[in-house]
């Protein structure tokens, strides 16, 4: 594959506050070609929005601080949007890399038309008047699959419903032609058949725009629809990264095994029991030492001289293109896996 | 659009109707007896009864009320033979006191009570909402604890003392003459004596006001700023200043509307202490007076019902400019 | 022949609602609920799935006596409570409990975990077999809470232990029924398997029958016995889960069993996928004929004109029969 389009590298997002300094997101690196998309799994607090935030310079630099560096690879060169002035990011912003969000009712201003809210988007990059504006929103709104767009454009965010919100999302985030899409729960709000029908369109909408694409989502399901590579995070840190098949069907790290174990499934009806993973995620002001899945993971006494609880395992390649942050052998992962019995 | 104005506007005058009927009645049954008090101090029962006759007050007072509003249409006569008097419609009554029809007693005060409100709506509507935005965007830093400082001030001092300290300030330097001090100066004829007339008043009354408008936009401003649509905003690559005016001082400013307006309205019915500090023939004083100096029920009926209508329709007022700001108010 | 614990017949729940805003004050009537049959057996957990706006959780509701239902009959364990009154709900509440979505929301922050579970006795005038502060904290352990916790406030736990504390309030007087409306909708993936762990334990401990009101149909598929799925108001297919999930008749359960996104790649990739197309109706004007028909992929004329009547298909048994409301069913 060619040179990816998004390279995050070591970007660490922590907030200071009066109890300590919350480490947000750790470390994290990973790359997006354009036309793939990468997903990002992981439970509330995991750090996976807080990434994608300061990929797109969303953070409040007052409250947040940042290190590391999270490269687009533009025509004219590659940006570092960590460590590029303000102002140089914000006109990559909805040009060169666009974010929806989790709640379509919410997300777009409720005093302005859909058109008006649209084609103020595309007159920030393109020279046009407002009623060129308005003709493009149109087109996006018909692109999108909103029927009736051209009555529609004049309407207010409350007269839609929120698959019908979230198509304007996209078709707002859409208008600049960017190259990197960063969706945070785009369905997650949305009822299951709306759900289908937006995940449907975002993958339409990546071929059409030929686009890298980030999906933030804490649902397994979603992935394995969309995603062509996943990471997992845990506690502000990824802990395993691979291919959408290894990630399922090969998972190397024992929170990915115990999530998929977690999980009920619509296709298995055989009454199994779940397994839960014990516990819950730790504070990420005060940090364990060590793994910080160690207190709850299962197989963390099979790794000799304690490990686990003093050694940060690293994010190892332990088969081409399968990283995985944990200290058990790929033996040891494999009997985990056979174990638990549930996937596959 | 048209079909909603018209059925608010009947809604309006309804209510209009009823308060007027209430202010009538309160009035009709209060302990005090209006017909004893015109009669002075060598009183016989046949006098108070010749006095109740002249002042109308002896039909039932539905009648009363029939008459008062037969009088507001067409105007009305008041008492008999050499002691009587015709007030040209509006007709409210006419004051035995002053000896003068209330229309014109409002006529005269209103333009200053008006001018009174409406300089210090603006002034305190400028300071307010430019010391929040300013708060706002600036929170943490030495302007939000300025405006801090300020709203407190604003909201605890009251407005007897900061009137009564900026007279005292304006005397000292010079800037008010003492005896021209309230003179009614129309801005049609001279606009800088008119403002020059108000200033200080309208100072007093801003700063109250400016104080909690403050306060609010302020934290309207926070509160919008955190809104996911906001987000949106930045996410499309807006800049800060567009963000700021166009999204969230829309979004944020909408609700003062609704106070302001009320506010505004409740101002229109008399500054009572500003008034009377600055010495300003208004509403206010026009009322207070009439409560306690004399008893004179003709213009506290007027007065109150005037407070009450102008509350009514500001209501409306501020209802119809929501709309035009917040579609999902508007049909769909 | 065992009798039903809840028997719902005809259960109607209308809402009168005004929208559109002040600008067009439109009276409707949104029939979230529109003639529901519904038997759960002792024991037994019944699923109750749909997009929101399909009137689950309302049924939830008017079960519990939240909402009065506006026709039909609620039986509830042979006695009919469709119109007690709150007084007399009150012995019955004791075996009939909720369980929330947001256990944030559902508990007082004022007040301890004791003292919240501790109350459920005490509105109940019940003093259980060792005291209430020993009951207490056999229940907390049950649920999976540390008892020494129990002076702790709901502010101190997280999201997963305040719903064991819904779960041990819910079970705390031994009721015969829980309701749960999206008990674990609003936790993360790796708690909600605790949960429903916990659900499913305390079901065969206490031989309790639920109520499982959820849209994700992966988590009702586990836990339920039997599933009914309803759209705008209406049941749409009712079976036990084997049936309903291997072999949906209902185009519409077929869509939405479709929709569940599956985790696993190769199977969703392999797997067809039926795309409804557009929204759902909106509940104040559904669709004539059939409530489905604007939506289906298999619409005929007929199911614009005649609302096709739940039926019982196959081999009937008590509350294990499978019903189904379709003109133009799937194969079995």
């Amino acid at each position: 594959m060619s040179q990816p389009f998004l390279e995050v590298k070591n970007l660490t997002v922590s907030f200071p506050t009066e109890d300590g300094l919350v480490r947000a997101s750790n470390d994290i690196s990973f790359t997006v070609a354009r036309g793939e998309t990468l997903a990002v799994v992981g439970e509330s607090g995991s750090g996976k929005s807080v990434t994608s935030l300061a990929v797109m310079g969303l953070h409040d630099r007052r409250s947040a601080q940042i290190s590391g560096q999270a490269i687009l690879n533009l025509e004219s060169g590659p940006i570092d949007t960590i460590s590029a002035s303000p102002d140089v990011v914000r006109k990559l912003r909805g040009k060169s890399m666009a974010m929806i969000f989790q709640d379509p009712m919410s997300a777009l201003h409720p005093y302005y038309t859909i058109g008006d809210q649209i084609s103020e988007a595309w007159r920030l990059y393109n020279d046009g008047d407002k009623k060129a504006g308005i003709k493009r929103a149109t087109e996006m709104l018909d692109l999108v699959g909103i029927p009736g767009a051209a009555k529609r454009v004049l309407e207010y965010p409350h007269q839609f419903s929120g698959g019908m919100r979230q198509r304007v999302m996209i078709a707002m985030a859409l208008v600049n032609n960017p190259s990197l899409l960063i969706a945070d729960e785009p369905t997650t709000a949305l009822d299951v058949t709306v759900q289908s029908q937006i995940l449907e369109l975002l993958k339409n909408m990546q071929k059409e725009f030929n686009m890298a694409v980030i999906l933030i989502t804490h649902d397994l399901g979603v992935v394995a629809e969309v995603a062509d590579r996943v990471s997992v995070m845990y506690a502000g840190k990824i802990v395993e990264q691979a291919g959408i098949d290894d990630i399922y069907y090969q998972p190397d790290h024992p929170y990915t095994i115990g999530l998929l174990n977690s999980i009920p499934r619509v296709d298995q009806l055989e009454g199994r029991r779940l397994i839960a993973i014990p516990g819950q995620p730790p504070s990420l002001i005060s940090l364990p030492a060590g793994c910080s899945f160690r207190s709850r993971c299962s197989f963390s006494s099979q790794v000799p001289n304690n490990l686990c609880a003093t050694a940060v395992p690293d994010l190892d390649q332990k088969i081409s293109g399968h990283f995985s942050r944990c200290h058990l052998t790929e033996d040891q992962l494999k009997k985990a896996r056979v174990s638990t019995g549930a996937v596959l | 659009m048209l079909k909603y104005l018209i059925r608010r506007l009947a809604a309006t005058a309804l209510v209009i109707t009823l308060v007027s009927m209430s202010v009538f009645v309160i009035f009709a049954y209060l302990p005090m007896d209006p017909a004893r008090l015109t009669c002075g101090k060598a009183c016989t029962p046949s006098i108070i009864e010749a006095n109740r006759h002249r002042l109308g007050l002896d039909v039932p007072v539905q009648v009363q009320y029939g008459r008062f509003v037969k009088g507001l249409v067409a105007g009305r006569h008041y008492g008999e033979g050499v002691a009587s008097f015709d007030c040209p419609a509006p007709a409210f009554g006419y004051s035995f006191n002053k000896h003068a029809c209330v229309s014109t007693l409002i006529a005269d005060a209103f333009p200053v009570t008006f001018s009174l409100a409406i300089g210090s709506f603006i002034l305190w509507l400028l300071i307010g909402v430019s010391l929040g935005v300013v708060a706002a965007k600036r929170q943490g830093k030495w302007q939000d604890k300025a405006s801090t400082a300020f709203v407190l001030v604003g909201i605890s001092l009251p407005t007897f003392i900061s009137g009564i300290l900026i007279l005292l300030l304006a005397l000292k330097f010079n800037l008010i003459d003492p005896i021209e001090m309230g003179r009614w100066v129309s801005p049609f004829t001279d606009p800088i004596g008119w403002a020059r007339n108000f200033i200080f008043p309208w100072i007093t009354l801003a700063l109250a006001f400016a104080a909690t408008y403050t306060r609010f936009t302020r934290s309207n401003v926070l509160e919008t700023s955190s809104e996911d649509y906001i987000r949106t905003a930045r996410a499309k690559g807006l800049s800060e200043k567009v963000i700021l005016r166009k999204h969230t001082l829309r979004a944020a400013l909408a609700p003062i509307i609704t106070i302001a307006g009320l506010d505004f309205a409740g101002l229109l019915g008399g500054a009572i202490i500003t008034e009377n500090i600055f010495n300003l023939p208004g509403l206010g004083r026009l009322s207070i007076r009439a409560v306690l100096v004399d008893y004179d029920l003709p213009v506290i009926l007027t007065t109150t019902l005037l407070a009450a209508v102008f509350v009514v329709v500001m209501n409306l007022v501020v209802d119809i400019l929501y709309a035009y700001i917040d579609p999902r108010v508007r049909v769909a | 022949m065992t009798e039903p614990i809840l028997k719902l017949e005809g259960l109607k729940k209308y809402f009168e609602s005004t929208s559109g805003g002040i600008f067009n004050k439109k009276k409707g009537i949104v029939k979230a609920v529109d003639g529901i049959d519904l038997e759960i057996m002792p024991g037994q957990t019944v699923g109750l799935v749909g997009e929101s706006g399909c009137g689950k959780t309302t049924v939830g509701r008017t079960v519990l006596k939240l909402y009065e239902p506006t026709e039909g009959t609620i039986t509830f364990n042979g006695q009919d409570i469709t119109h007690l009154s709150a007084h007399e709900m009150k012995p019955i509440r004791a075996q009939m409990q909720m369980i929330f979505q947001d256990p944030y929301a559902s508990l007082n922050p004022r007040h301890t975990v004791g003292t919240l579970i501790g109350a459920t006795f005490e509105i109940q005038g019940i003093t259980p077999e060792g005291g209430i502060k020993q009951e207490v904290e056999r229940l907390m352990e049950r649920v999976g809470l540390n008892p020494e916790h129990v002076n702790r406030y709901p502010h101190e736990f997280s999201g997963g232990q305040r719903q064991r504390i819904g779960v041990a309030r819910a079970i705390a007087l031994k009721p015969k029924l829980i309701v749960a409306d999206e008990p674990v909708s609003a936790l993360d993936v790796s708690i909600q398997a605790q949960v429903v762990n916990l659900l499913d334990d305390l079901q065969e401990e206490f031989d309790l029958s639920y109520l499982f009101v959820a849209h994700d149909l992966s988590v009702v598929q586990h836990i339920s016995d039997r599933v009914v799925v309803m759209y705008l108001g209406k049941i749409m297919e009712d079976a036990n889960k084997h049936d309903l999930f291997r072999a949906p008749r209902h185009p519409y359960t077929k869509a939405l069993l479709s929709a569940v996104p599956v985790p696993d790649p190769k199977k969703s990739r392999a797997r067809e996928k039926i795309i409804l197309q557009g929204d759902l109706p909106s509940p104040m004007n559904p669709p004539a004929g059939c409530v489905f028909n604007t939506r289906c992929w298999k619409v005929q004329e007929q199911c614009r004109v005649e609302v096709p009547p739940l039926l019982q298909i196959g081999n009937v048994q008590m509350g294990n029969g499978h019903r189904l409301a379709c003109h133009f069913p799937e194969p079995a």
